[in-house]
């Protein structure tokens, strides 16, 4: 889901002997020499690309007008990019080497589930490439905005951000009443525990998450016999994915229709549980309000 | 002859009971046979009635299915090589397969599912019959078998790689290796009415089989009309195979290596190999599917893996033995 480089292995090496062959040339992007990543606005990168989903969405919100040329394939689809109206902006790369060099960017912004073939070879030919891991908890979101801030010169912004994200959460982690029991339920029985993103969102808005019980910390495979026999007061599954595949059949597998004590709560939009950023407050609230709706019926 | 049939039928009966009681939750045996007859009110039901029953009783479907095509298609052939998922039947079923819910036939009409199967499965079997001919020698069917299977594994994956769905391309490992997990009674009353015309075709071909072992002129002179017995055992094989496949993936191995195992059993007679390898076929693919879930119960482990770990060596073997025939 993270950025990923549709070209094969072999196009890729082609590239890169074309690209070193370029480079040899002295055709090399004048940063060769690097900048400093946390630099004053007067040396901030003046040509930033990203091929992340989720590097997109900060470098959108945080960058200067002009500074940032393009963003990945995936930022303008509506389904997957929670800022994919602003990103429509921005032309698209498709994340492989070749069409980054080309741009030349004096930083690149990927995430380190980018393939690493990619990341090398873009490292290789001089540029300055910044990893950002996914965000796994809720905390890891103003880190992420600092480090954005900083490598983009846009420290003020980042720390207002900053301020406004901190103080909507502790605004909408207000709501009281009962932590109703629920289970994070996806393509192939996968399922995510407390230590992830869409985790800590599922408990921010109020609910115990039932990895927990099953003895998933991050997440993994929750085999549809243990879903029933835990018997979850909501079951919140992933969205509904274009076309069809074997792999969703769990998602409508009879035996869910007879737990008559459990809410199978449809699909949820998961473009705003994806990334480590401000959005996650869009699936707080969907989810706060999916709960309060829940002690109205009951 | 009885008692082979009474022991294979208890070996089938245990393994069904075993495949019901395991699982990924641990509930005691007895409980959880319990719950299966009476409704007890809690999930232990659910699991048992609508996940677990399901799975037992298609293992022994698909299984049943897998054996017998594999038997029936060793005595036409006159050759022990000859496995709906070597030579491609299976493969061009799941084909099928994926191109019906690829195409949202299946959504639209679920027959559309099973049916698609069959069509390729028939296709299948009718190029292996024509590029291996009436006595199925060994090397030209094993050639045709790698042509189709190669071309139908091909033509899966791009159907699945252009598939909109992000989740259409992890289904590949589903379609090529084959798996029980999840599935439910939909899937029962999809594949059984196609299984059972394929048995029943596949069982009036015993006799048949039986008088070619005397050759092809001896069989007609004996009164068999091989065009006939020749378009049931293609349709047999077609339904069986279709069938299974469209609701398990292709998993192979099974109509190889059953037959093989039960062939000195019956006095290598192919009317009473074709009962024999049914049952063993269902105890097989029940065994596999407890294998799966014991071993590894938390991987989704694909059947068609440990088919391939038990049914390549044997495979080997027997190439190794035929190997003056394909010099």
């Amino acid at each position: 889901m993270l950025g990923s480089v549709r070209p094969s292995r072999v196009l890729t090496t082609l590239a890169a002997l074309v690209l070193t062959g370029a480079a040899a040339w002295g055709d090399a992007p004048e940063n060769a020499s690097g900048h400093a990543p946390d630099g004053a606005a007067g040396d901030a990168p003046r040509r930033v690309v990203s091929v992340n989903l989720c590097t997109d969405q900060l470098a959108l919100a945080l960058a200067a007008p002009g500074q940032l040329v393009s963003v990945s394939r995936l930022a303008h689809d509506a389904d997957s990019s929670a800022m994919a109206d602003v990103a429509r902006a921005y032309p698209t790369n498709g994340s492989g080497a070749e069409e980054v060099y080309l741009l030349n960017p004096d930083l690149v912004l990927a995430g380190t589930f980018t393939a690493d073939a990619t990341v090398q070879m873009l490292r290789g030919l001089g540029m300055q490439v910044e990893l950002f891991a996914p965000a796994r908890s809720l905390d890891d979101i103003p880190d992420r905005i600092t480090r954005m801030g900083a490598l983009l010169g846009r420290e003020a912004q980042a720390a207002q951000m900053i301020d406004s994200f901190r103080a909507d959460l502790a605004e909408l982690s207000r709501a009281p009443g009962p932590r109703p029991r629920a289970a994070l339920y996806y393509v192939n029985s996968f399922t995510l525990g407390d230590q992830s993103l869409a985790g800590a969102i599922l408990n921010a808005a109020g609910f115990d998450n039932i990895a927990t019980e099953a003895g998933l910390d991050w997440g993994g495979a929750l085999p549809l016999e243990q879903l029933v026999m835990l018997g979850p007061d909501v079951i919140v599954r992933g969205r509904d994915y274009p076309g069809q595949s074997r792999a969703e059949d769990n998602l409508t597998h009879p035996a869910l229709r007879t737990l008559t004590e459990t809410r199978v709560a449809g699909t949820l939009t998961d473009r705003d549980w994806i990334c480590g950023t401000p959005q996650v407050l869009n699936a707080i609230r969907e989810m706060r309000d999916l709960r309060l709706s829940m002690q109205g019926t009951q | 002859m009885m008692r082979l049939a009474l022991g294979l039928s208890a070996l089938v009966a245990v393994l069904f009971i075993g495949s019901l009681i395991s699982g990924y939750s641990h509930v005691p045996p007895w409980k959880a046979l319990a719950a299966l007859f009476a409704d007890d009110g809690t999930p232990v039901t659910i699991v048992m009635r609508e996940i677990r029953l399901p799975r037992a009783l298609l293992a022994v479907m698909v299984g049943a299915s897998l054996g017998l095509s594999g038997a029936a298609l060793q005595g036409y052939l006159r050759n022990p090589l000859a496995e709906p998922g070597l030579i491609g039947v299976s493969g061009a079923a799941a084909l099928g397969a994926v191109l019906a819910i690829q195409t949202g036939l299946s959504l639209s009409f679920a027959l559309a599912l099973p049916l698609t199967a069959l069509g390729m499965a028939v296709l299948a079997v009718l190029l292996i019959l024509a590029l291996a001919g009436p006595r199925g020698a060994s090397i030209t069917l094993i050639l045709a078998g790698i042509a189709i299977s190669a071309l139908a594994s091909a033509l899966t994956s791009l159907v699945l790689n252009l598939s909109p769905n992000p989740f259409a391309a992890a289904d590949i490992v589903f379609w090529m290796m084959g798996s029980l997990a999840d599935r439910s009674f939909a899937h029962v009353w999809l594949a059984m009415p196609f299984m059972a015309i394929g048995w029943a075709l596949l069982a009036s071909v015993g006799r048949g089989l039986n008088a070619l072992t005397l050759g092809e002129d001896a069989a007609q002179a004996m009164g068999i009309n091989l065009r006939a017995l020749r378009l049931r055992l293609i349709l047999g094989t077609a339904a069986c195979v279709g069938a299974a496949t469209a609701v398990a993936g292709a998993i192979g191995f099974v109509g190889l290596v059953v037959p093989h195992l039960l062939r000195p059993m019956v006095g290598a007679r192919p009317s009473t190999l074709l009962w024999a390898s049914a049952l063993g076929g269902a105890a097989m693919v029940l065994a596999a599917d407890i294998a799966v879930r014991e071993l590894l119960p938390d991987r989704d482990l694909k059947l068609g893996v440990l088919m391939a770990l038990v049914g390549a060596p044997l495979f080997l073997h027997l190439i190794y033995k035929t190997r003056k025939e394909l010099a």
